[in-house]
């Protein structure tokens, strides 16, 4: 999507403000926000995908406006609705006043830890052979897409160089629609700034991106 | 993404806390839990676990290698790893070519090496400006390259996360790995700063 939380190359926004000696939270509902998000992951009825693309898809108004917990904390109950763990009426009495569906899954204390270390790794077995190689010019297409991409507009349409080859990957456009994991090959492609930018860039700069293998086309 | 007044930060409270009431009401989740998690970002995930990552890359040309080759088992042989970390890549600084950070989506991070984002790095500024300009934002750091020097900036858009290796201070021969680390900060691991000046550490 389209959206404002696609900032690169956006203007307007003002310095870069740094806290020095920044604590990892500022208040305590920002420690709520971040791990009962992590916690109400652990159900399994949605993936990070699909989590980023409930962030992203706030109204624009409220995503700029709103912090980076909020924004979590948002993007949380718009899961828990779609899922139907939670229901308007929770959320509007503030307590849980309609039945609890049964999960399967949950995370104890215990498991905390060893879920951290473990991770959720996104390589896949690849199925078909790299179509791209190290060294290979390729152009990134020109979509746009209304459901969530993780290629940003600024990159759209570009001429750039295999710089790098991951393996396959889960495709985050299919898995946050709910599509299933559809992995792809993963390149890391470079691109000259006066290619993004216009020949006022910066003649110096070299800007990548990871992309998925069904972004490129062969230049 | 601005900061939150006061007024704001108590309807957030407020809806936070009943959120997490109604999960824990329904049994979806384990308060314990939560505390868990938290405690683990607050005390045991940070970014000394990055500095001791380039202190070992500039002490050791083998380990320095395995980091290019394999980053994520490089880093997985010394403990690191896992949520957010899950595929590691590392980014070489050198007198030629400065490596900066950034996802202009959201806020890709490596969690395990770093913890979790400042707040700086998941603003609309620096979102916005680092692929286009990364030179005035390392201005407003007040980092100054020579013009000669390349920016390579690194948009964290897939579950690849990076970390700068930021380039050894000279006047640093026969440093332990401990002292090493001393002068990697976080933002020279996202290639926002770089490593401190060994004349103003304490030894």
């Amino acid at each position: 999507m389209d959206g404002v939380h696609d900032m690169g190359g956006m203007m307007n926004f003002g310095p870069v403000v740094t806290e020095a000696d920044e604590p990892t939270f500022h208040a305590e509902w920002e420690r709520r926000s971040f791990g009962v998000t992590l916690a109400a992951s652990a159900t399994g009825l949605w993936n990070l995908d699909m989590s980023r693309s409930a962030r992203e898809s706030l109204p624009p108004a409220v995503y700029l406006s709103s912090s980076y917990f909020e924004i979590w904390m948002r993007g949380l109950e718009a899961l828990l609705l779609k899922s139907g763990l939670v229901t308007d009426e929770d959320l509007a009495a503030g307590r849980a006043v309609t039945p609890a569906l049964p999960v399967e899954r949950g995370l104890t204390p215990e498991r905390v830890w060893p879920s951290t270390q473990a991770g959720t790794p996104s390589e896949r077995p690849a199925l078909t052979p790299a179509r791209f190689a190290v060294g290979d010019h390729v152009v990134t297409r020109n979509i746009h897409p209304h459901g969530h991409t993780r290629l940003p507009r600024y990159a759209r349409g570009k001429l750039g160089e295999v710089e790098s080859v991951h393996g396959a990957h889960v495709f985050p456009d299919a898995h946050a629609a709910g599509l299933g994991e559809a992995p792809q090959w993963l390149y890391t492609v470079r691109f000259t700034g006066v290619e993004l930018w216009g020949d006022d860039a910066d003649p110096r700069l070299v800007t990548s991106i990871e992309a998925w293998e069904s972004y490129l086309s062969a230049a | 993404m601005t900061d939150s007044g006061h007024s704001e930060l108590s309807d957030v409270e407020v809806r936070m806390r009943a959120l997490e009431s109604i999960l824990t009401e329904k049994g979806y989740i384990d308060p314990a839990a939560v505390d868990a998690i938290v405690e683990a970002y607050e005390t045991r995930i940070g970014p000394r676990n990055g500095a001791k990552v380039v202190a070992k890359a500039w002490a050791d040309e083998g380990f320095a290698q395995a980091l290019r080759e394999d980053a994520t088992t490089a880093v997985a042989d010394m403990g690191f790893g896992g949520r957010q970390g899950e595929h590691l890549n590392v980014a070489e600084n050198t007198p030629d070519e400065h490596n900066m950070v950034v996802c202009t989506l959201c806020s890709c991070y490596p969690w395990p090496l770093l913890g979790l984002p400042p707040v700086w790095y998941k603003s609309a500024p620096y979102r916005s400006r680092a692929v286009m300009e990364p030179r005035s934002v390392l201005a407003d750091f007040g980092v100054t390259l020579p013009e000669t020097t390349r920016i390579r900036v690194w948009d964290s858009t897939a579950e690849l996360r990076h970390l700068v290796i930021p380039m050894r201070p000279n006047g640093t021969d026969g440093w332990s790995a401990d002292e090493l680390a001393s002068l990697v900060t976080r933002d020279s691991m996202i290639g926002t700063g770089l490593a401190l000046d060994p004349d103003k550490v304490t030894r």
